[in-house]
């Protein structure tokens, strides 16, 4: 079987928005949609899952925030606990008012890092990553939508054509 | 276009009869033009300025913090001065970038690009300071909590000062990581445009190969606003911390309560008047004034007369507090401070700080660039006499009349901080000729809903 799609590019959000709608409607698949820009209500017209990524930043601030706590409880209380300016480290509760500034700031640390790499994982973004973007116009003002093709080709294009787009290709996707 | 909808009452963003692609290719004109002979004049001025600082900075390593003006009595003074100065101009990328975004403030667009950028820079020239005043650079990593040989001895987690290296390293990293995930699409932009093998590959590599699926711009999206739900309880953190540094101690005029949100208002003061001096030459010099209008100027200069009135209100509590404390040694810090050796510092201060914002009342001077320009400067001016007026003076006359003494900066203190203004214009200056210095893709979303051409044509089709 072959993974034929037809590209069918579009100049404008709306009249994109418009097509999407249609495609879904008419029941077939848009494997893929790239956009110059965010275009809002897409992913949900498009029929994408939500993304979870808000939740792993949510764990990973979780893991910074034990992280810290069992740092400096370990270097401060546990393993050398010392009385530094009349202030002595006998217990982690006694001290922590002092302990705050920097389990917020691993908190936060862990939150925005680990989160920004699960989302560079996730997306496939790297240096050195080649770009897959069909057209280079696809980063300046031209919207591309990718329909797998399944069933009458020629009844496809012509379907795709009507809904406003500028210019249509086939091509195989590997 | 229902979808697009903005209220009439509010004034366009994006000024002039413009569709996407026209703003592409003026995002990208000033990285694919050459430079006039201007910015290779300010480029060399500041590298002579950048390179004269490394110089002063390798003497005081070489021969030792004695090279600098510091006494017995006051053992803080320009170094921890810039260090503040240039920390609180940080503050104003992240809060532009990340408070405006949670109050979906679409003006933030036209602008957040290049305030984040200042950020980053000015965290580097802040993060010089501390480094340097170690004396010992080479054992700078002695402020991270490593396993080292000597026994298990630890950081202090009980000090401010090690607070600081945390929060400064937390801001700077995660600004940076803002910063970048919001290039990706618009280094995308440049390759796809790109036609000098050469361009294509750098762009390439700064792209990450991005693509703009909608799976991506869906996460992008998410990952912002969460990366801003992050940074606005960091960046007020930043300057808490910084004002621990004082707060914490026991020294008349630093031991106070006020310090946190006070140092915080004059961080965001100082930060944008730092974005109105660096963007309203940008507008003009890279043709951009269709996306950084004088809305955005008059706008920034709002929060300028409202963070430079809070810093007021926080000098006179401060007074104030000293008299009402009944405390003899903080009233003679503040009495002090007004009237003693260092008077001028302090006049200077208040009438930069206090005064000059409050012709902003007038929208006249608000709307008047050159004005702007001005204040801007003369803002910064006052908040680096601010934060020498809270270190000098409160250590100057301490406990022990006979120890009493002045401040003088060598050549030595004056070369580092010309040299981190250097640094700071050479790294924006570059920055301004190989990025895109707006928001491109952002701008171009909100373009249906406040570029001047759509508003206008939605007005004509009420009608």
């Amino acid at each position: 079987m072959t993974n034929k799609v037809i590209q069918a590019m579009y100049n404008d959000d709306d009249v994109l928005m418009h097509a999407v709608k249609e495609v879904r409607a008419a029941n077939h698949h848009i494997a893929e949609i790239y956009t110059p820009f965010p275009v809002h209500g897409l992913d949900k017209a498009m029929g994408l899952k939500e993304t979870r990524i808000a939740i792993t930043s949510f764990l990973y601030g979780c893991v910074g925030f034990s992280f810290a706590i069992w740092m400096m409880n370990y270097m401060m209380i546990e393993q050398w606990p010392q009385d530094i300016g009349g202030k002595p480290s006998f217990s982690f509760f006694l001290n922590v008012p002092a302990f705050v500034p920097v389990i917020f700031e691993m908190t936060v640390f862990f939150a925005a890092h680990l989160m920004v790499i699960t989302f560079y994982m996730r997306s496939k973004l790297w240096p050195f990553k080649e770009a897959e973007n069909p057209d280079p116009r696809t980063t300046d003002d031209m919207f591309v939508m990718e329909v797998s093709v399944d069933g009458n080709e020629d009844e496809l294009v012509a379907f795709l054509e009507k809904t406003g787009t500028v210019e249509i290709k086939v091509t195989e996707k590997h | 276009m229902a979808s697009h909808y903005e209220a009439p009452i509010r004034k366009p963003l994006i000024i002039g009869d413009k569709s996407y692609h026209d703003i592409t290719v003026d995002v990208a004109a000033p990285v694919e033009g050459k430079a006039n002979k201007l910015w290779w004049t300010a480029f060399y001025i500041s590298l002579l300025a950048f390179l004269w600082g490394i110089g002063c900075i390798i003497y005081t390593i070489g021969t030792g913090i004695g090279v600098w003006g510091l006494n017995k009595t006051v053992g803080w003074a320009w170094d921890i001065t810039n260090f503040v100065w240039w920390v609180g101009i940080g503050h104003a990328g992240t809060l532009i970038s990340a408070v405006l975004l949670l109050f979906r403030q679409k003006w933030r667009m036209g602008i957040n690009r290049s305030a984040e950028a200042m950020t980053i820079f000015s965290v580097i020239q802040a993060g010089l300071f501390p480094v340097i005043h170690m004396g010992r650079v080479w054992n700078a990593h002695f402020v991270l909590p490593l396993p080292n040989q000597f026994g298990t001895l630890w950081t202090n987690f009980n000090s401010p000062l090690l607070w600081d290296v945390f929060a400064i390293s937390t801001y700077l990293s995660v600004s940076l990581v803002f910063w970048w995930t919001g290039l990706l699409p618009d280094f995308a932009m440049l390759r796809d445009r790109a036609v000098k093998p050469f361009q294509k590959k750098i762009y390439s590599l700064l792209s990450f190969g991005w693509s703009g699926r909608a799976k991506d711009w869906q996460r992008f999206e998410e990952v912002s606003l969460v990366l801003a739900g992050l940074a606005t309880p960091l960046v007020l953190s930043v300057h808490t911390i910084v004002s621990f540094d004082f707060a914490t101690s026991v020294i008349p005029g630093w031991h106070t309560t006020i310090f946190p949100p006070y140092f915080v208002a004059g961080a965001v003061f100082s930060g944008f008047a730092m974005v109105n001096t660096l963007l309203i030459i940008m507008r003009k010099v890279s043709n951009l004034e269709a996306y950084i209008t004088v809305q955005h100027i008059e706008l920034m200069n709002i929060v300028i007369m409202i963070t430079g009135s809070i810093v007021g209100c926080a000098y006179i509590t401060e007074l104030f507090i000293a008299w009402y404390s009944g405390v003899e040694y903080e009233q003679y810090a503040f009495l002090n401070r007004a009237t003693g050796p260092y008077w001028w510092a302090y006049l200077l201060m208040m009438s930069c700080n206090v005064f000059s914002p409050q012709l902003m009342w007038f929208k006249k001077l608000r709307t008047s660039i050159m004005f702007s320009f001005i204040i801007s400067i003369v803002v910064n001016v006052g908040m680096w006499f601010e934060r020498f007026v809270i270190i000098v003076t409160s250590l100057h006359r301490d406990y022990l009349p006979s120890s009493w003494t002045m401040f003088s900066p060598t050549f030595v203190d004056i070369g580092i901080f010309v040299g981190t203004i250097g640094f700071f214009f050479f790294l924006f200056l570059l920055y301004a000729r190989t990025f895109p210095v707006i928001a491109q893709a952002e701008v171009k979303s909100i373009l249906k809903s406040s570029g001047d051409n759509y508003k206008k044509l939605r007005d004509l089709n009420h009608d």
